[in-house]
């Protein structure tokens, strides 16, 4: 289990590596099935490309790297699903889910959202029902992480494949079109690296050599038992 | 050592060996399936295989995806093209009637074509879509006559594995497999949305692969090569965008 963190971690930083290295090359975003440098673009990351035939306002072009970013992105967002599946069956299997992710019935409220978040800006020491597993605010952020943004990622992945979306037309088709598909892409990684940040700011927060200790071997000094 | 690591450590080791066996079994069955794409080797050797492998698995024999006729986009975009070289101008200036399709290698008949010979195959029309690698796309009608067309004519021999296909331009060649080289949407292309298929678009003839990225679908065709064995050609990886680092298989 705390393997498939560490291994989506990797393929998630390499994800993120490449994905920005292949955006390069076309850094304009549309919306619907077809767009290029002759339609009206939904918006545009202000940078250079690192192709010629894309009018970018600079002089200047960017190194084209697609070759081996692709290669190493497919290979990578292989490992995270392989990796997914497993933490998937994990997670069912043992009732890691159900015990520790999809928050308590009474939390299933707007006041245990905003509760939780008072206790967080005073700085409130943790519950002891929290010592051992997740807040309605963790639990929330995780399924969504886990049950949305990254099924939403292989979904809009999977729906800029030529080949995948000949034999299921309706990938593409649901989300308004191959390039609203690249566009999802694109904004739902920003959520990702968002969560990210957050995530490895409340860790640094909770006393980051215990949580790494913990998060790494799967004891915790507090309580020497392993989970 | 306590029990419990001692237990896990057995477990582990027996997931490995399962692992690694599993694996040694689907190299077998992927090799004796021809499911290992040219490019399947080295560090990206096994995200290409395992792309290639799946969607020949989940999509055989699906046609591609087309489009209805108020989808065709008003400006489609040319790509940057290479300066056509003395040979292809002249050929322009003759309006393509000496351009030749030489068709060889692993075929009965080894034989080469005129664009009206081409014509008079049949010709076919798609809308399908040209999507690049670098994300930008457009859609388009496409006239043609199918490759299978040209390959029945000259008779493919029953070991051909591959179909290596050469443009005008400098070095470029590309190559398919049988699958897609006898699906009915790989078209060799010379009309465009109702007209001729203008040069910078790939006119005269342009191999169509709506299934694949736009890379694949390479512009001024002039030879096919039915053949046996893909190590033949070029640096063995089954076409010179591999040898850049592209994969052979663009179908994701």
């Amino acid at each position: 289990m705390r393997a498939t963190h560490w291994l989506t971690l990797i393929a998630f930083l390499a994800l993120f590596i490449t994905g920005s290295l292949i955006v390069i090359s076309h850094p304009r975003f549309y919306w619907g099935e077809v767009g290029n440098v002759n339609t009206k673009p939904l918006f545009v990351i202000p940078i250079p490309a690192s192709r010629d035939t894309v009018p970018t306002g600079y002089k200047y072009e960017m190194p084209d790297e697609n070759g081996w970013s692709r290669a190493l992105h497919f290979e990578a967002a292989w490992v995270a699903v392989l990796v997914g599946m497993v933490y998937g069956i994990y997670g069912l299997w043992s009732g890691h889910f159900r015990k520790d992710l999809i928050p308590a019935r009474c939390d299933w409220n707007l006041r245990a959202f905003r509760d939780r978040m008072a206790k967080y800006l005073r700085r409130a020491p943790p519950d002891p029902a929290e010592e051992r597993s997740y807040n309605v605010l963790q639990r929330t952020a995780y399924v969504v992480v886990i049950f949305v943004l990254f099924p939403l990622m292989i979904w809009t992945g999977l729906a800029m494949s030529p080949t995948f979306t000949a034999a299921f037309p309706l990938t593409a088709a649901l989300l308004g079109g191959r390039q609203s598909a690249r566009t999802i892409h694109f904004l739902v990684t920003w959520l990702l690296v968002l969560f990210l940040f957050v995530h490895v700011a409340m860790v640094a927060m909770s006393g980051f050599r215990n949580r790494m200790r913990a998060m790494i071997t799967g004891y915790n000094r507090d309580r020497e038992e392993s989970r | 050592m306590n029990p419990m690591t001692r237990r896990k450590l057995i477990l582990g080791s027996a997931a490995t060996v399962a692992g690694v066996g599993g694996l040694a079994a689907a190299d077998r069955l992927a090799k004796r399936y021809g499911l290992i794409p040219p490019d399947g080797s080295g560090i990206y050797g096994p995200g290409e295989t395992l792309s290639y492998a799946c969607q020949r698995i989940l999509t055989t024999r699906t046609p591609a995806r087309e489009f209805s006729r108020d989808m065709i986009s008003k400006n489609p975009f040319a790509n940057a093209v290479a300066p056509p070289n003395d040979a292809f101008k002249q050929l322009q200036a003759g309006g393509f009637k000496d351009w030749r399709l030489v068709v060889d290698g692993t075929v009965a008949r080894p034989m080469s074509f005129s664009l009206a010979d081409l014509k008079a195959l049949g010709l076919h029309s798609q809308i399908t879509e040209v999507a690049c690698e670098e994300g930008w796309s457009y859609i388009a009608e496409w006239i043609g006559t199918p490759l299978s067309n040209v390959l029945r004519e000259a008779g493919v021999l029953p070991q051909t594995q591959y179909v290596v296909y050469t443009s005008n331009e400098e070095d470029a060649w590309e190559s398919i497999d049988l699958q897609d080289a006898s699906d009915p949407h790989t078209l060799l292309t010379m009309g465009m949305n109702d007209g001729d298929l203008p040069v910078p678009f790939g006119g005269p003839l342009r191999l169509r692969l709506p299934r694949q990225l736009g890379y694949k679908s390479l512009k001024y065709i002039n030879r096919i090569t039915a053949t046996d064995n893909i190590k033949k050609f070029g640096k063995g990886l089954g076409g010179v965008d591999p040898e850049y680092g592209y994969a052979w298989y663009a179908g994701i």
